[in-house]
């Protein structure tokens, strides 16, 4: 019954895939509590573009892509939240802008270089075909990386999350803080790009933690039930990607919105049942 | 010698000075109520006090071994708390300050003495959004407590609760300032209570219009304003 898992397996560039996105996955889970609480949700979204924009010079130039990527993300991540704290533009207009800016510049590079056979799609919407050995050794250390930090800072991440302007009043330097989310993100979002896509990474963000708030009423169970839903999503997602042929990020994506309803449903009904019937 | 010390400060917000000719020091054991309209400077000299601002002019400084992580803080409320998935208990937590990157057995005592000090120890595993207006501030207050020995600031910290449940608050914060010897500072509308509770009182309009005991404050003819008397302007 199970034999296309180990037929799926059996594929060495499905198996890095499945590697990478898993952490993948684990890191934009655990990151995507505090951004979608910090109503920074799209600054994901933004990161993802510039992430294509990067991508697509690193390609024509015919330099490493993830060396050349994750420095210009992460200065894009650091100005993005510099401009959604200090800015006379709003926030979300800030994203905006930069958002599609990086997006025009990485179509306008892809249709000028002639000789690379540029396939945009690929860039926008993933392919499991793209991750070499060397990116399956990066993504591993960065990722690991993350996820150590994260739990490190558990704490702290939490405090500056929860309340701002406490963190900042009691010595924490929250800046710090979410600066190093930011750059976290922005690691996790290069790292996750050609995998999913670049117009469906953010979703890797958003949809757990939101997910996980139907259900779940602390922090803690908040940030461990995101972990979870993100890794079986990705889990099923690719398993239907393999067995249908279906694009993997796109599947990744759907399952994860099937199980946001799904966990809605559950608290619908719960929130019912907990009320008197009339 | 004083835990705060506010020397001849001044503020600006924008370019603007917003306050100024700030003096008055903060000793052990005080309760100081700030009292003034809306844009009368209250907030932003309680950003000095914390130190998120730095005055233009004069000095506000921390002595007595008082140090920033150790000053305990009732922010304004903050709507968006209101849908954080977070414990009572998770939020007292993180009132604790210090290097140690995770919590140890003297920390999360110390939590649940302060979660018992202000009766809220039988909520600690509810959702901090369930809660009522009181209890929230009960659990944020006990999360300032975990963050100081010496020092509260509260900024308007019974905004938006009804009169019993205020009261009972401020009967709290009382028993925190005389049982356990912690100095408060706190912004508050309620002249009233202010001038019972308080040992001084400093009323700002821009400027210190008065600072000295409550019953002197309250002779006063911007006490009399304030407290709904009647004034001409």
């Amino acid at each position: 019954m199970f034999d296309w898992l180990f037929e799926m397996f059996s594929y060495a560039f499905i198996t890095r895939a499945v590697l990478v996105g898993m952490i993948v996955s684990l890191c934009a889970a655990l990151l995507g509590v505090s951004l979608v609480l910090k109503r920074y949700s799209m600054i994901g979204d933004g990161l993802s573009h510039v992430g294509f924009g990067a991508l697509a010079v690193a390609m024509v130039l015919g330099v490493a892509p993830l060396a050349f990527t994750i420095p210009v993300v992460v200065v894009a991540a650091l100005l993005l939240l510099r401009l959604s704290e200090t800015s006379k533009i709003k926030g979300d207009a800030a994203i905006g802008m930069i958002a599609t800016a990086a997006l025009a510049v990485g179509v306008m590079v892809l249709s000028l270089a002639r000789n690379a056979n540029a396939d945009i799609s690929g860039y926008l919407f993933g392919s499991i075909l793209v991750m070499s050995k060397d990116d399956l050794t990066i993504s591993l250390i960065l990722g690991g990386a993350v996820l150590i930090l994260f739990i490190l800072y558990y704490r702290r991440i939490f405090t500056v999350t929860f309340d701002e302007a406490f963190a900042r009043a009691t010595g924490l330097k929250a800046g710090l803080y979410n600066t190093l989310i930011a750059v976290l993100t922005a690691v996790t979002i290069v790292l996750g790009m050609r995998l999913m896509g670049a117009m469906l990474i953010s979703s890797l963000v958003i949809f757990p933690a939101l997910t996980a708030m139907r259900l779940c009423k602390s922090f803690k169970t908040v940030t461990l039930t995101a972990a979870g839903v993100s890794l079986i999503s990705f889990f099923i997602g690719m398993s239907i990607s393999y067995l249908l042929s279906t694009p993997a990020g796109a599947s990744v994506v759907l399952v994860n919105a099937l199980m946001f309803l799904l966990f809605a449903l559950i608290a619908r009904l719960r929130s019912r049942k907990l009320k008197p019937a009339a | 010698m004083p835990l705060i010390s506010v020397k001849d400060a001044a503020f600006a917000y924008d370019g603007q000075i917003v306050l100024s000719g700030v003096t008055f020091d903060v000793n052990q054991g005080d309760y100081l109520c700030i009292v003034g309209e809306n844009g009368s400077g209250k907030s932003t000299l309680m950003k000095g006090l914390l130190r998120l601002v730095s005055p233009v002019k004069g000095s506000v400084s921390l002595g007595d071994g008082l140090a920033q992580d150790e000053i305990g803080y009732l922010p304004q409320q903050n709507l968006t708390q209101r849908d954080f998935p977070a414990s009572v208990l998770e939020v007292v937590e993180s009132g604790i300050r210090g290097k140690r990157l995770f919590l140890n057995k003297a920390d999360k005592a110390r939590a649940q003495e302060k979660m018992a000090l202000l009766e809220i120890a039988d909520l600690q595993h509810r959702s901090f959004m369930e809660l009522s207006g009181g209890q929230r501030q009960r659990a944020l207050l006990a999360r300032a407590l975990c963050a100081t020995r010496k020092l509260l600031l509260l900024d308007e910290p019974t905004a938006g609760l009804d009169p019993v449940v205020a009261r009972e608050l401020y009967k709290t914060i009382e028993n925190i300032n005389k049982e356990q010897g912690i100095a408060v500072i706190m912004i508050t509308h309620d002249v009233h209570t202010a001038a019972f509770y308080a040992s001084s009182i400093l009323h700002l309009q821009q400027t210190p219009l008065f600072f000295g005991k409550p019953d002197e404050y309250l002779d006063t003819y911007h006490g009399q304003c304030f407290a709904g008397g009647i004034c001409d302007v």
